[in-house]
């Protein structure tokens, strides 16, 4: 158990294996991991790092073993940790697409009458995180308007609009543009003040 | 064939470019382009995410191994689906993780982040606007005051509680078999 590749598969394995809920429920146990357990980066480092994987698109989960992985063993590192993370959620699907096909779930009655519950259900687990970013993201009556209005628009399905792509492109600009022009606001009153 | 390939590459390279804020978020891109584009219906799509919920790993490859397989019928299918997702987020973090320390910070990506958390909001709400339809609710008003009560019922529990989701799930799950 010398070679830190193997290693590094092994332990991005054990933690795609083993979380449930993705990213954000995967953090603390590849803290654990990486910092508390095997010591291979510092904590201060990791947040850092952590910090790069959640500046990126795609998923977090597979963002942050990349980072690790790259900054222990570099590019082969990095596909180390990136494949470990992803082949035990991948091998799970691939068995769950064979054996429970969308024909299975509606020709066979147990399963389609408990997919008939489920399916509600599931509609809530999506609700419930609509409100909780929404107090994390300090939505007020003012900047209400944005999300309800994004939502709205893709949920309209008109071609084009109904594209959420569009809306990811113009929050980073809108938000880019906002940040730097209250930057540069208050560099004027400091300016002014002194 | 290679027809369904590319067409499941293009909209992977898609959702794994422009996916931010999360798997919820993602979702509102992927209904898009597996729902949208007919490969699947919305009734699978919210069978898929309770999958997904109820196996270890983020949404972002189950629903691409699962998708990948349905839309090819085949393994490859899902290998190239779920590589795919992951292959250009890999790309650009890889190159970030280089870049990114020596200014960390940069006013780009806090003003970004700063402008797309509200975005996130509306992603998330519009992928639940969605599902809620005949398909994942039913046909009939007596089997749709059922499913309401037991959207508002879960609602509150993952909501006010700490009760895992996957509890959840399974209690919707029985609650279906004994009342359907």
């Amino acid at each position: 158990m010398n070679n830190l590749y193997l290693q590094l598969f092994l332990t991005f394995c054990k933690i795609g294996a083993f979380t449930f809920g993705g990213g954000w429920a995967m953090i603390s146990i590849i803290q654990r991991e990486i910092v508390e357990r095997h010591r291979w980066i510092e904590l201060d480092e990791f947040l850092d790092l952590l910090a790069v994987a959640q500046s990126m698109p795609g998923i977090l989960a597979v963002n942050i073993s990349v980072v690790v992985g790259d900054r222990l063993k570099g590019l082969k590192g990095s596909i180390c940790a990136a494949l470990g993370t992803i082949l035990p959620s991948f091998l799970m699907i691939l068995a769950i697409a064979i054996f429970l096909t969308p024909d299975t779930i509606k020709n066979n009655p147990i399963v389609s009458r408990i997919f008939k519950g489920i399916r509600p259900a599931v509609v809530a687990l999506i609700i419930a995180p609509v409100l909780t970013t929404a107090k994390a993201a300090r939505i007020n009556w003012k900047t209400v308007i944005i999300p309800v209005a994004v939502a709205l628009l893709i949920y309209s399905k008109i071609p084009v609009i109904s594209n959420p792509i569009i809306y990811i492109v113009l929050g980073a600009i809108g938000g880019y543009i906002y940040y730097m022009h209250d930057l540069m606001n208050k560099n004027r009153k400091e300016a002014d003040d002194a | 064939m290679l027809d369904n390939y590319l067409k499941l590459i293009w909209a992977y390279l898609k959702i794994g470019l422009f996916g931010f804020g999360g798997g919820y978020a993602m979702l509102s891109l992927i209904q898009r382009e597996v729902v949208d584009s007919g490969w699947i219906t919305s009734q699978m799509f919210t069978d898929i995410v309770a999958i997904s919920q109820m196996t270890p790993g983020p949404i972002g490859i189950n629903s691409a191994t699962y998708i990948g397989y349905v839309v090819t019928g085949s393994v490859w299918g899902s290998i190239v689906t779920t590589l795919t997702v992951v292959l250009p987020p890999f790309i650009l973090t890889l190159i970030a993780s280089h870049y990114i320390q020596r200014h960390k910070q940069s006013p780009f990506i806090k003003g970004a982040f700063m402008g797309l958390r509200p975005v996130v909001v509306g992603l998330i709400a519009s992928a639940a606007m969605l599902l809620m339809n005949s398909e994942n609710f039913g046909y009939l008003n007596s089997e749709r005051i059922i499913t309401i009560a037991i959207c508002i019922a879960s609602f509150c529990i993952v909501y006010f509680t700490r009760v895992h989701p996957i509890l959840v799930i399974i209690l919707a799950g029985i609650t279906g078999l004994l009342v359907f």
